[in-house]
């Protein structure tokens, strides 16, 4: 069963495919580490001190792009119905859909930090925190981003909810992310890896009984 | 096939309303029944509630064997081309040959076309021809004639009298007259709170 789910959710999602939001959350976030030395001034130093906290904020907003298409467009055309009628709990759909959104938006996002540091002058150390940050925090930032796509996802005008209601469930993840920056120890990194894993195993359940509730709605 | 559906006093509320209540149902191999009312009556919410979607308000359904539901919603990726999007379920209900229902409903020539371009009659055929790739005893369909046109209609008819000659069951909500392999009929009037 979930074979089949995960090629199909793979298929939506994945820049190229059909339903998701493409390479769009991809250039946002390098239009932002493109557009911040043009605000702050050429001041090399102050670049590469902030920049790395930039290149949080960016991902962190880039990750709310795809939530829009993330779950609404399959609720409304009855597709979580059909599962459920096949015995596939909506659970296993949500885990389904969890692996896929985080496949189509982190790897590609980690691959443009590259060019991102790069514009912003960080050094190799400062490189390799944000690159360990973003690869422990994304994981989370695609839970919460799912559960709150499913709890908006029959609601009016969700789409616009969906991105202020991620936003503080966010901030631990970027706190201890972000924050390891600063401290040369790895306890930051620790914890962001930690509530990542803390929210993918509550999130299937979460949005899994969102995506009930809505069809008694 | 093995089936068998029995609701016992089922009564649904939508919102602050009462819809109906004391509604018992039984249906054995073979059983066709129709379900009628006006708009929104509650036969949908029947339809959903007897699939498990939604829960009664009070009452108790059991089911036994595979449900197959119909309802104005596709659950098919607009995008893709007919044949790749029936694909997806016949994969997930280990279909074996989808090409019977793709005759039988006259789809083969529309496999290619993606199925937002499809049209009201063409997508219910598309929905029907998901249902019969289920292979499923227990049909429930929610207007499955709407769009459907004269001569689609009697082949579906068709369709439902072969699949209760079969023992499978059939309930079907609609406003519309069908010709169904029994005259059971259930006025959802009667009911209403």
């Amino acid at each position: 069963m979930i074979g089949p789910l995960l090629r199909r959710d793979l298929g939506l999602l994945l820049p190229g495919g059909r339903g998701g939001a493409g390479v769009l959350p991809l250039l946002f976030f390098l239009a932002v580490a493109m557009l911040y030395p043009f605000a702050v001034g050429p001041d090399a130093q102050l670049l590469a001190r902030t920049g790395g906290g930039v290149i949080w904020v960016a991902a962190l907003l880039a990750a709310i792009l795809p939530l829009e298409k993330l779950v609404t467009a399959d609720l409304d055309a009855g597709v979580f119905d059909q599962l459920h009628l096949r015995g596939a709990s909506e659970e296993l759909a949500m885990a389904s859909r969890l692996l896929a959104h985080w496949l189509a938006f982190a790897p590609l996002l980690l691959l443009a930090t590259l060019p991102a540091a790069a514009l912003l002058g960080l050094s190799g150390e400062m490189l390799r925190t944000v690159l360990l940050g973003l690869l422990a925090g994304t994981p989370g930032l695609a839970a919460v981003g799912l559960i709150v796509a499913a709890l908006t996802a029959s609601l009016r005008g969700g789409a616009a909810l969906a991105g202020l209601m991620v936003i503080p469930l966010a901030v631990p993840i970027l706190i201890f992310g972000a924050g390891a920056l600063s401290r040369p120890e790895s306890s930051g990194l620790l914890l962001t890896a930690a509530i990542s894993l803390g929210l993918c195993a509550i999130a299937p359940f979460a949005a899994g009984a969102a995506i009930r509730s809505a069809r008694e709605g | 096939m093995q089936a068998r559906l029995a609701a016992k006093d089922l009564a649904c509320r939508r919102g602050d309303r009462l819809l109906f209540r004391g509604l018992s149902l039984e249906c054995d191999s073979g059983a066709a029944v129709h379900v009628t009312g006006a708009n929104g009556i509650g036969k949908s919410s029947l339809i959903r509630i007897l699939a498990g979607l939604l829960r009664p308000f009070a009452g108790t359904v059991e089911t036994v064997g595979g449900i197959g539901l119909v309802d104005d919603r596709l659950a098919l990726d607009g995008s893709l081309p007919l044949g790749k999007a029936l694909a997806f379920w016949e994969t997930l209900d280990g279909c074996r040959d989808a090409g019977r229902a793709m005759e039988l409903l006259d789809l083969a020539d529309l496999l290619d076309v993606p199925v937002c371009f499809l049209s009201t009659g063409q997508r219910k055929r598309a929905a029907l021809a998901r249902l019969l790739n289920r292979n499923c005893p227990v049909w429930l369909l929610d207007e499955p004639l709407n769009g459907l046109d004269t001569q689609a209609q009697k082949a579906f008819e068709a369709l439902i009298a072969q699949h209760c000659q079969g023992g499978g069951i059939a309930i079907v909500a609609s406003h519309q007259p069908i010709a169904l392999p029994s005259q059971r009929t259930i006025a959802l009037a009667e009911f209403a709170a």
